[in-house]
């Protein structure tokens, strides 16, 4: 069994904290995807479990055994790199077996597991062949069967997607799904990228600035982001967040125009506390001006194939929302934005945590600006 | 910037030429000089065209050079230097590169500032080393009163004694030593990608399995032209082996052997100039290594361009 437990781990070089309070515990088979920017510490978290990078605080354990102190080779992990990192001056074949041949496996059954292993991953015609005549698909496969053919109990991604094109990417993420799948170890895939991120993930971590903002699977994360910095990074394209200030008295949210989104849901916020309203392009309605909850203007639509992406202003905010229909609308013109209270989330504008709204009206309720 | 007109193509063609003209003139009186007779090569004007003497000066010369054994000599130290240089300067900028440990930066800047103290600058203080390697160890013993102290303790006296003198090992060491060597490994290693040294620690190699089985494979452009300079540099030395080497008829070196053809006061003493028998003595030396170049090129291009696709 290779459960990962990571207790309050913490990066520092010299003085300065790139890391710090990281808890995460992954199941044995789950296949976890540690999301975020660039510079956010993802690679670094990876990196410590790898034994690449030295850990400054805190405990890593892999299988129920703290691996601080052990070597990479001593972990049982097996780490697949951006740039491939194939030895150049190695064949197929010899990059794929070159663990085996440091762990001293006689030849015969290396050779066996090599074809076996390079079969599995497509590249049986391609075992005499330098990394320099292959393609980047074919580069890619062979840093996953030199992953694999360790028989690793842990699986280790490092952005393994980012130098691949478009449409190799997607058929890339579905095969590491399927070898995941097939070898059942657990897998921690670290990306930038938030589609790779939804679509390969049993659980999301979602980092930003050296910390953990949110875990959750990718449904949870996308319907309830715990922070604004979540509702924001998820969802392409991204959540709406317009200012505003709670008014209980009058039972919703006072926009910045004076517009009142109305709550009808049990709200923990006290009167006049700032927040931020968000919902998502995609849950919100084009409508008259005057129909919805708000009015805003147009500013130009986009063209998505499957849908058009309107982009409009309210009060000079760019507010974005996703249509099947095609408005015919001049850039400038007034239009309504309908929303159904199951699209609204609330968050603390200070602090940027989410205010949960407990539904005691789960209605679907046209929202009606306030006269 | 480059501009291609039929003017200025013809213009750095002549350049190129000039320059080729410039270089193989000497080459080609030395060769001229070594075919022909000692009457015809004494008299004036200039001989511009080979004779028929060459066969006969070659082997009066190589005779009279004892070049057999001397070649079989030159061969053994040109060797052991560019082994010992390449091995060197592989492991010390290994060290430099893949290892953070004090003081690195230090260690390579003092061995980079060698490259201002050729062995002729140094010249005394190596022949004193050379006499006795272990020099530097006796005056540490004496300076710090421990020889002293062991000769009152056990009634021994320390002397510490290792003559390189006369011997191979005293051709090849001092000249094995390479800022050249070690700065050309560095900026190779330093080219290596981070993720390939990752890889091999997954991989479960340590650091000498790791240069073994990676570096030292993808340096091997580099290994041929530090190989190539290296030869050449060692097969031409001149002064160290002329001061260390006493007994020339063990230990001679071809430059050495070659020098003394060349005619002067002390040689020809008053004769005619032997000039023909030192030019094709030179032609003979030469030989090696320009062989080991034209061998190498095609590598040793490579590795100085340092792109190994």
């Amino acid at each position: 069994m290779a459960e990962i437990r990571i207790r309050n781990l913490a990066k520092t070089y010299g003085k300065t904290t790139i890391m710090q309070g990281i808890d995460l515990q992954i199941a044995h088979g789950e296949f976890v995807v540690i999301l975020g920017p660039s510079g956010c510490g993802k690679s670094s978290l990876l990196r410590m479990i790898a034994g690449l990078e030295e850990i400054s605080e805190g405990l890593v354990e892999i299988g129920g055994t703290v691996v601080n102190a052990l070597e990479p080779r001593e972990r049982g992990c097996a780490m697949v790199f951006q740039n491939y990192a194939l030895y150049p001056h190695m064949t197929v074949a010899e990059n794929i077996g070159y663990a085996l041949k440091v762990a001293r496996i006689p030849k015969a059954e290396r050779m066996a597991r090599i074809r076996a292993t390079a079969e599995s991953v497509g590249l049986g015609d391609f075992l005499d062949r330098r990394p320099g005549q292959l393609s980047g698909g074919q580069r890619q496969r062979v840093a996953m069967a030199r992953a694999i053919i360790r028989e690793p109990k842990v699986f280790l991604f490092d952005e393994p997607l980012s130098n691949l094109d478009a449409k190799l990417r997607l058929q890339m993420r579905q095969e590491i799904r399927k070898i995941h799948n097939r070898i059942g170890a657990t897998s921690v895939f670290v990306t930038h990228d938030q589609h790779e991120g939804m679509t390969l993930a049993d659980r999301l971590v979602v980092m930003n600035k050296g910390t953990i903002e949110q875990i959750g699977t990718p449904a949870e994360i996308y319907e309830r982001p715990q922070s604004l910095y979540v509702a924001g990074f998820i969802g392409s394209p991204p959540m709406n967040i317009l200012p505003g200030q709670v008014s209980t008295a009058r039972r919703g949210v006072l926009l910045e125009d004076g517009t009142l989104l109305p709550i009808l849901s049990q709200l923990d916020a006290g009167d006049g506390a700032m927040v931020h309203v968000g919902f998502r392009p995609e849950q919100a309605e084009l409508v008259e001006p005057g129909r919805g909850a708000f009015d805003a203007r147009l500013d130009m639509i986009e063209e998505m194939g499957a849908a058009r992406l309107c982009h409009l202003l309210f009060e000079d905010i760019p507010v974005s929302v996703l249509t099947e229909g095609r408005p015919a609308l001049a850039t400038g013109a007034p239009v309504g934005i309908r929303l159904t209270q199951e699209a609204l989330h609330l968050f603390d504008a200070n602090s940027g945590h989410r205010i949960e709204l407990r539904r005691i009206d789960t209605r679907l309720v046209e929202m009606q600006p306030s006269a | 910037m480059i501009e291609r007109t039929p003017i200025l193509n013809i213009l750095t063609h002549l350049i190129l030429i000039s320059g080729l003209v410039i270089i193989l003139i000497p080459i080609w009186l030395a060769f001229v000089a070594a075919t022909q007779t000692l009457q015809a090569v004494n008299s004036a004007p200039v001989e511009f065209w080979p004779g028929d003497q060459l066969w006969v000066n070659l082997r009066e010369a190589w005779a009279l050079s004892d070049f057999g054994p001397k070649f079989i000599n030159t061969l053994i130290v040109a060797t052991g230097v560019v082994v010992g240089k390449i091995t060197l300067a592989c492991i010390t900028a290994f060290a430099i590169v893949f290892f953070n440990f004090r003081g690195r930066m230090v260690i390579f800047w003092m061995i980079f500032i060698t490259l201002m103290l050729p062995l002729e600058v140094r010249i005394v203080p190596t022949y004193a080393v050379a006499a006795n390697a272990l020099s530097p160890f006796q005056t540490i013993l004496d300076a710090t009163g421990l020889s002293g102290l062991i000769a009152t303790l056990s009634g021994v006296e320390v002397r510490l004694e290792w003559n390189l003198l006369n011997s191979y090992t005293g051709l090849i060491l001092p000249l094995v030593a390479t800022a050249t060597g070690t700065f050309l490994y560095r900026q190779f290693f330093l080219t290596i990608p981070d993720d390939l040294v990752e890889a091999a620690r997954m991989d479960g190699a340590g650091p000498l399995r790791f240069l073994w089985d990676v570096l030292i494979p993808l340096s091997r452009t580099n290994i041929a032209a530090l190989a190539t300079i290296m030869f050449v540099y060692a097969w031409n030395q001149y002064l160290w082996p002329l001061l260390i080497i006493t007994d020339r008829a063990n230990y001679g070196m071809v430059v050495v052997q070659l020098s003394d053809l060349v005619p002067d006061q002390l040689t020809t003493g008053g004769g005619t100039p032997t000039w023909h028998l030192a030019m094709a003595a030179t032609l003979v030396v030469m030989l090696p290594p320009i062989a080991v170049v034209i061998l190498m090129q095609r590598w040793f291009v490579r590795g100085l361009i340092n792109t190994d696709k």
